[in-house]
């Protein structure tokens, strides 16, 4: 034991010109020690690490490394201390190998070449088995995380900063990378390992550092406590359940038959013979880690790319193929797409101009011409409804928090009455109570005879929430089976491709 | 969270100022850039007459006050603004939909000569000409400007080329008509054609000035564009379009429907631009019916901020360099290519003080990053 911390933060203040995002934020991680850092989207967590990484500086507070203090004014500085970040989002440029990329990204010139038995010796060591010469196009969301934690690795790292790892990842994937994980905290690496995943928080973790609204809210040794009580810590409160009572599906409103498609992206999943229906009051589930084609398919069904056959999607009957997305929606197709700025919402436009972008079809335009206090009354029965904080209807879309934004298109969609309603990634970045606020809207639109199908790569949602199930892989969808036959660890294996074509 | 972007900063380490992207950009910044850019204009403007050995008062009296100081001057300040606002309305409708329209000269150009045909070729009309005039110069405008819609939308080729290259082909054809069929046989040679009559001519607004009522008809559709883009369906659509594509196409707004309603607009507004030119100061057709307006109409529409009311001013702006350009060419003895000077100085600024407007400027020190590093011994050095 070092008569130091590694890494020691003393309330560290960080204001933004509309938040206060840390506030007098203390932590400690010691040597070996995997250390969670857990909270709500918002929380403040990800500014923490920007500080820590040497991205943004703290207005008050000091940082000590190893008992000295420190200032870290950039990434590289942070590396020469022995700081390495892992991304949520890799920056990996596709049409280069792994050795090259890990080149272009070291703070030293190494040539590729020479760099290539460096890259083997690490991953091999560190039972991270990845090809230098493999070309990263051809690689897994997995394999390509192991690629940045390779290239952390390359320089020694004393801490690791892990930034929400495993939402990318397969359930397997995920046993890899914690046994890599522990491995590194056993030869004395500190890892800070950012979740708000508590299962696997509470499994891999010796302590966590709580945050709530830019606060340290608690700090526990997670083996020691329980979902709810952590949970409790990061919301404040008490949570409820969502819950689906069994009913009765009726008859097939969306239907997919035989859809095949080319992707128009390089590096894009093409789909292969897609066969699905959704009835009235049922939620199907798919599955899958994502670029395996779920953007590809959303685009076909939501019609933002149309189909050369007609027949091969049909919405309540219609063969709709070859309609365009206004037209779908005419049908009574809704749609939530995963990027809420910029595709399901318009930035800069406000809560009542981004109301009309879909819901212009429920009165909220006469004869050409826009009727803005309809717009408004909408966009604020909205807000009320779906318990979305937002300064008013006319804040500016991006002025809400990603979670507040999505109950906000949430509520839009389902304020139109859809018969057919396809949500991709729910919940993804959402905070624990809007997440539930969402699921329930959903159970609720199903109650009411709606058939909604879900894309998502929470596994906890899609078994929280769906009535059947169905994985995709590279492109094929594996046949749908109702959720109660659906353990997970078959579940998983699917998501790996290892389901009958 | 963008790791490229990290990586990026890192590597320009040697370089002692960064941009760094502000956590919320002023909106009083946003409607005071314009101002900002016409005053470092003038600022500039100052230090060059001054290197020119010009008196720079009296310079900037030549340039900005002498030519609008008379009840005539002011005539033809609204008099050579109207093209230019006329333009930048259409334009800036197009530009909020990121449909760009570089070719309005071309479509002004096409419209001068729609227009011009009615009056020389149709007889008899008497009060009808003048309004058949005008709608001639708006299809001819829109028909020159639909070649670049259909060619965007049935082969995606980028409409910035295609109205680009179209500006010197309705160059050319002017010249055509105005050296050879159009020519007027008692013109003494002159690439002209006839005058046109009376009844051809738009009626002046006094006596005095040669200012026309299409400026009158470039306010009310100053207006109507305002109505267009802030109260009708069709003009949310295409700023949703503008501002973000992907939500257009997540809504189902058509793609197509967007770039011709974008190039209608814009060439019917430069359309009647051309044709108010002719049947108004000019009052024949000639190879340079206009000094540049379609161009300069593009730095109107950014100066005034897309908007229509910023439109109005800026052209008005605009207008006065011209005219400063001309009384400095006779009075200052300065090439006429001061005037495209100005302009391009003023567009610089304000791109300038926009940039600001999202970024900042800030003084990365290197000396203390280099003492910190060395302050740090640790063994992790030796590798990196």
């Amino acid at each position: 034991m070092q008569p130091h911390p590694r890494l020691a933060l003393h309330g560290i203040t960080k204001r933004y010109p509309a938040v206060l995002a840390n506030d007098h934020v203390d932590l400690r991680v010691g040597a070996g020690e995997i250390h969670a850092l857990l909270g709500e989207n918002g929380a403040g967590k990800s500014t923490l690490m920007k500080i820590v990484y040497g991205v943004t500086q703290p207005d008050a507070g000091r940082i000590e490394w190893e008992g000295r203090p420190v200032t870290i004014r950039s990434p590289a500085e942070a590396r020469q201390l022995g700081i390495g970040m892992v991304f949520q989002h890799f920056s990996l440029f596709e049409t280069l190998t792994v050795a090259e990329n890990i080149s272009l990204a070291l703070d030293s010139r190494e040539p590729p070449a020479q760099l290539a038995s460096r890259i083997r010796e690490v991953s091999e060591s560190y039972g991270l088995p990845i090809d230098p010469l493999r070309l990263v196009h051809s690689m897994s969301v997995g394999e390509r995380q192991r690629v940045e934690i390779v290239r952390c690795l390359l320089q020694s790292p004393q801490l690791l900063i892990m930034d929400e790892p495993t939402s990318v990842l397969t359930p397997q994937a995920v046993r890899m990378l914690f046994d890599t994980l522990r491995r590194l905290a056993s030869q004395n690496v500190s890892i800070l390992y950012i979740s708000h995943k508590l299962d696997e928080v509470r499994e891999l973790c010796d302590t966590a550092t709580v945050l709530r609204g830019g606060r340290v809210s608690g700090t526990a040794t997670p083996r020691a406590e329980s979902n709810e009580s952590l949970a409790r810590m990061m919301v404040g409160g008490d949570l409820r359940e969502c819950h689906l009572t069994p009913r009765e599906a009726g008859e097939t409103r969306l239907e997919l038959r035989g859809l095949t498609l080319a992707s128009t992206d390089p590096f894009g999943t093409s789909l292969h013979s897609i066969d699905l229906n959704v009835r009235a009051g049922e939620i199907v589930g798919i599955a899958g880690v994502s670029g395996n084609g779920q953007s590809e398919l959303l685009a076909a069904i939501s019609g933002e790319r149309r189909v050369g056959n007609a027949a091969s999607v049909s919405i309540c009957g219609s063969a709709s193929g070859t309609l365009d997305a206004a037209q779908r929606r005419r049908l009574g197709l809704s749609f939530v797409p995963e990027e809420r700025l910029g595709r399901g919402a318009v930035p800069e436009m406000s809560l009542a101009d981004n109301a009309l972008l879909t819901a212009h079809s429920a009165g909220l335009v006469r004869n050409g011409l826009v009727r803005s206090d309809a717009a408004r009354e909408f966009a604020r029965s909205t807000i009320t409804a779906f318990d979305v904080k937002a300064g008013s209807e006319l804040s500016p879309a991006n002025s809400l928090s990603g979670g507040n934004l999505q109950k906000f298109i949430v509520g839009r969609e389902v304020r139109l009455k859809p018969k057919v309603m396809v949500v991709s990634q729910p919940t993804w970045g959402v905070d624990v109570g809007a997440a539930l606020r969402i699921r329930q809207a959903l159970i609720d639109l199903r109650d009411s005879g709606a058939a909604v199908l879900v894309i998502s790569e929470e596994l906890d949602e899609l078994y929280a929430i769906c009535d059947r199930l169905a994985v995709l892989f590279r492109g094929k969808l594996s046949s749908v089976h109702p959720t109660s036959q659906m353990p997970v660890e078959k579940l998983g294996s699917w998501m790996a491709g290892e389901f009958a074509q | 969270m963008d790791g490229g972007g990290i990586r990026a900063v890192s590597a320009m380490n040697n370089w002692p100022w960064r941009l760094e992207r502000r956590a919320e950009p002023s909106i009083a910044m946003k409607f005071a850039s314009p101002l900002i850019a016409a005053v470092a204009m003038l600022v500039t403007g100052f230090i060059l007459f001054s290197a020119l050995g010009l008196s720079p008062l009296s310079a900037f009296r030549t340039f900005f006050i002498e030519p609008v100081a008379s009840t005539y001057g002011f005539g033809e300040l609204l008099l050579k603004s109207t093209p230019l606002m006329l333009c930048a309305l259409g334009l800036s409708i197009g530009f909020r939909a990121n449909v760009w329209n570089i070719g309005a000269e071309g479509q002004l150009i096409v419209g001068a000569l729609a227009g011009g045909a009615i009056a020389l070729f149709v007889d008899g009309l008497g009060g009808f000409a003048i309004p058949l005039m005008l709608l001639a110069g708006i299809l001819g405008g829109m028909a020159w400007a639909a070649i670049a819609a259909f060619l965007r939308t049935r082969f995606h080729t980028s409409e910035i080329l295609v109205t680009l290259m179209l500006v010197y082909i309705a160059q050319l054809l002017l010249s055509y008509f105005v050296h050879g069929p159009w020519r007027d046989p008692a013109g003494f040679n002159f690439p002209q054609s006839q005058s046109f009559d009376e009844n051809e001519l738009l009626p002046l607004l006094a006596e005095t000035v040669r200012v026309n009522i299409a400026f009158l008809i470039a306010l009310a559709l100053a207006g109507v564009a305002w109505f267009f883009v802030s109260r009708t369906f069709a003009g949310y659509r295409m700023r949703v379009a503008g501002l973000a594509p992907a939500a257009a196409a997540y809504a189902g707004y058509g793609e197509k429907r967007n770039i011709w309603l974008a190039l209608l607009i814009g060439g019917g507004m430069a359309g009647l631009a051309g044709v108010s030119e002719v049947a108004g100061p000019i009052g024949l057709l000639s190879p340079d019916i206009s000094p540049g307006y379609g161009f300069a109409a593009i730095i109107v529409a950014f100066v005034g901020r897309l908007h229509p009311i910023g439109v109005v001013l800026a052209s008005l702006l605009m207008s006065l360099l011209y005219l400063g350009g001309e009384a400095a060419q006779i009075d200052l003895q300065l090439p006429a290519s001061v005037t495209g000077l100005f302009q391009g100085v003023l567009l610089f600024y304000l791109l300038a003080a926009d940039l600001l407007i999202t970024y900042r400027i800030r003084r990365a020190r290197p000396d203390v990053v280099a003492a910190e590093a060395i302050k740090v011994d640790n063994p992790v050095n030796v590798q990196t």
